[in-house]
């Protein structure tokens, strides 16, 4: 099959997943509507207490708080496309599709590229909300972009190890506890939210190791300015070694199903 | 010629189940192969092995001589697939699902678009095209999925229990849709447990119970095998019935059956279309006149009975209890 076949393929079906949000605005609705609750309870509830360790260059906690806001959305929001592909797999549409000459990898890249384009509207909803709440970027227009487009990349390729979990368990609830049972502690053991030197000395080992600090800093060093010392290749590494791992292993389940 | 489609020694087996157990077929080109049987029989494995969907643990099967394990994105082009559970998505619309689909088989936009809008406006969806699935009552849902399956123009159609829990009207217009399908020449697969479905549309019959096939033929040769036809006719008067039933008592080893208030008779026989004819001849020599005369040959339900007893009963009420709902 070639690359231009599997292209057009993913892409008929990305504009399908697209439709869903669209068609059914309380679904958009919600993915917007938590981290939004997320940013306001994080900046108003535990602003006053956690602003004081974790300082952003112009003393607001806001400042701080956005860009972690916003790679703990792209994360969660993994969790939908894991959810997606499992219903697809319970329901006879997988049936046609997979009696159809089409492309194999079209069913879960048409999936993961449809969140992608989601969590990119979700981001540009919140920074308008952060906008509202005194957030602001600092480091310029580039900044600025590069910030949005690094947090999609990695939620994008995030988005398939939740795909491979959505084709195994092959049932959304049981998709949506096994993605939160990872997704919410490693989101919540990371820099997103609060200053690794707060944490205890062996929590601090695995936090300042693990790729959604990563992320939060890139993401500061994109919107901030502030210097994280090779933050964004680390996520630019983490993301490719993501995609290189978990698209075989997706599509070979995709496939096993047949068994 | 070649066959539409063939498996040779079929076997499925689940962990603890045998799904398939050694199913040979083989389907002509142009006519409908009905795969008749009740739930879990092996009916639906049959078309998943046949549409690419399931590996088979041993044997083999072809789609127009193209083995469906070794070359499956080929056979892939040839087929189309409706289940019993539409598959169609709720939010896009009518037309969009078929559009979609054609795209998927390959056609670009303005083909896609020419066959979606002939489907729909066959299917009776024309004024629905443009509304979402989710508004769709089941039957429309069923021929909307047929729809989808015949974008692609597949030389085989594999409809796999295509009228299941639908309404007496709702199946109809299926079958409707079907017959014209065959008179255009598709060769089609056809499951179901409705056993009237398989004798209006099917040109051959394949009865499987159990993951085995245990009878196969046209449905006159599988209601021949029962040898239970009854030739039944209408005396003129009440006075002709001793002697009428003297005529006829050679034919039959049970007794014939009589009938006061409609002056009937009915003649068990072994062999109806071969009976028939001395019948007429014994009730001239006896110089009774009849008024209707008629041969009747045991439904299908009678011999999905008689081949797979007990078992068959709970089809029976599952069949009936579809009918219901």
């Amino acid at each position: 099959m070639s690359i231009a076949h599997e292209l057009r393929d993913t892409w008929i079906i990305t504009k399908r997943n697209l439709k869903r949000y669209v068609r059914l605005p309380r679904l958009m609705f919600f993915s917007s509507v938590q981290p939004i609750m997320f940013l306001l309870l994080f900046n108003y509830v535990f602003g006053g207490a956690l602003g004081s360790t974790a300082h952003a260059p112009g003393g607001k906690y806001i400042d701080y708080l956005l860009p972690g806001i916003l790679v703990q959305m792209v994360m969660f929001g993994g969790v939908q496309t894991g959810i997606g592909l499992a219903e697809d797999m319970s329901k006879g549409i997988v049936d046609r599709f997979r009696s159809l000459p089409m492309s194999r990898l079209a069913v879960i890249a048409g999936r993961t590229l449809s969140d992608a384009i989601r969590n990119i509207s979700v981001i540009l909803i919140m920074v308008a909300v952060g906008y509202m709440i005194g957030f602001r970027f600092h480091n310029g227009f580039f900044g600025a972009v590069g910030m949005v487009a690094l947090a999609t990349l990695f939620g994008f390729a995030f988005s398939w190890i939740f795909a491979y979990i959505g084709i195994s368990v092959k049932d959304s609830e049981t998709a949506q506890l096994a993605s939160f049972v990872f997704i919410f502690p490693l989101t919540f053991a990371s820099a997103a939210f609060v200053a690794v030197q707060t944490m205890p000395t062996w929590l601090q080992a695995f936090v300042r190791n693990q790729p959604i600090t990563f992320l939060a800093n890139a993401a500061r060093q994109l919107s901030l300015g502030i210097n994280e010392s090779g933050a964004v290749w680390k996520i630019l590494i983490w993301s490719l070694a993501i995609l290189i791992v978990f698209i075989p292993l997706s599509l070979r389940q995709y496939k096993r199903q047949a068994e | 010629m070649s066959n539409a489609f063939e498996t040779k020694n079929l076997v499925k087996h689940y962990k603890t189940v045998k799904a398939l157990d050694g199913v040979s077929l083989a389907a002509e080109e142009g006519k409908v192969f009905g795969l008749l049987g009740p739930n879990g029989a092996g009916k639906t494995t049959i078309v998943r092995v046949l549409s690419t969907l399931l590996t088979p643990t041993s044997g083999s099967a072809f789609v127009h001589d193209i083995d469906v394990t070794k070359h499956p994105e080929e056979v892939r082009k040839l087929i189309g697939l409706a289940g019993q559970f539409a598959a169609v998505d709720e939010y896009q619309t009518g037309y969009e699902n078929v559009y979609m689909t054609g795209l998927l088989y390959g056609l670009n936009r303005a083909e896609a678009k020419r066959r979606t809008n002939r489907l729909l406006e066959r299917l009776d969806l024309a004024e629905a095209a443009n509304r979402q699935v989710s508004t769709y009552s089941g039957g429309m849902r069923r021929r909307l999925d047929l729809g989808a399956s015949l974008v692609g123009e597949p030389r085989i159609l594999f409809l796999d229990e295509p009228t299941t829990g639908l309404d007496p009207k709702s199946r109809q217009g299926i079958w409707v849709i079907i017959s014209e399908l065959i008179k255009e020449g598709t060769s089609i697969l056809l499951t179901t447990q409705y056993l009237e479905e398989a004798d209006e549309l099917a040109d051959r019959i394949v009865v499987v119970n159990e993951g085995k096939v245990i009878a196969e033929g046209t449905s006159n040769q599988l209601k021949a095998r029962l040898g239970g036809d009854v030739v039944e006719f209408q005396l003129d008067k009440l006075a002709d019935k001793d002697k009428a039933l003297k005529a006829v008592e050679q034919f039959s080893k049970q007794p014939a059956t009589f009938d006061e208030e409609s002056l009937v008779i009915r003649v068990p026989v072994h062999d109806g279309s071969k009976h028939l004819m001395e019948i007429v001849k014994a009730l001239n020599g006896a110089k009774l006149s009849v008024n209707s005369l008629s041969l009747h040959r045991p439904s299908l339900d009678d011999v999905f009975l008689s081949l797979t007893g007990a078992k068959a009963k709970n089809v029976e009420a599952a069949n009936k209890k579809a009918r219901r709902r």
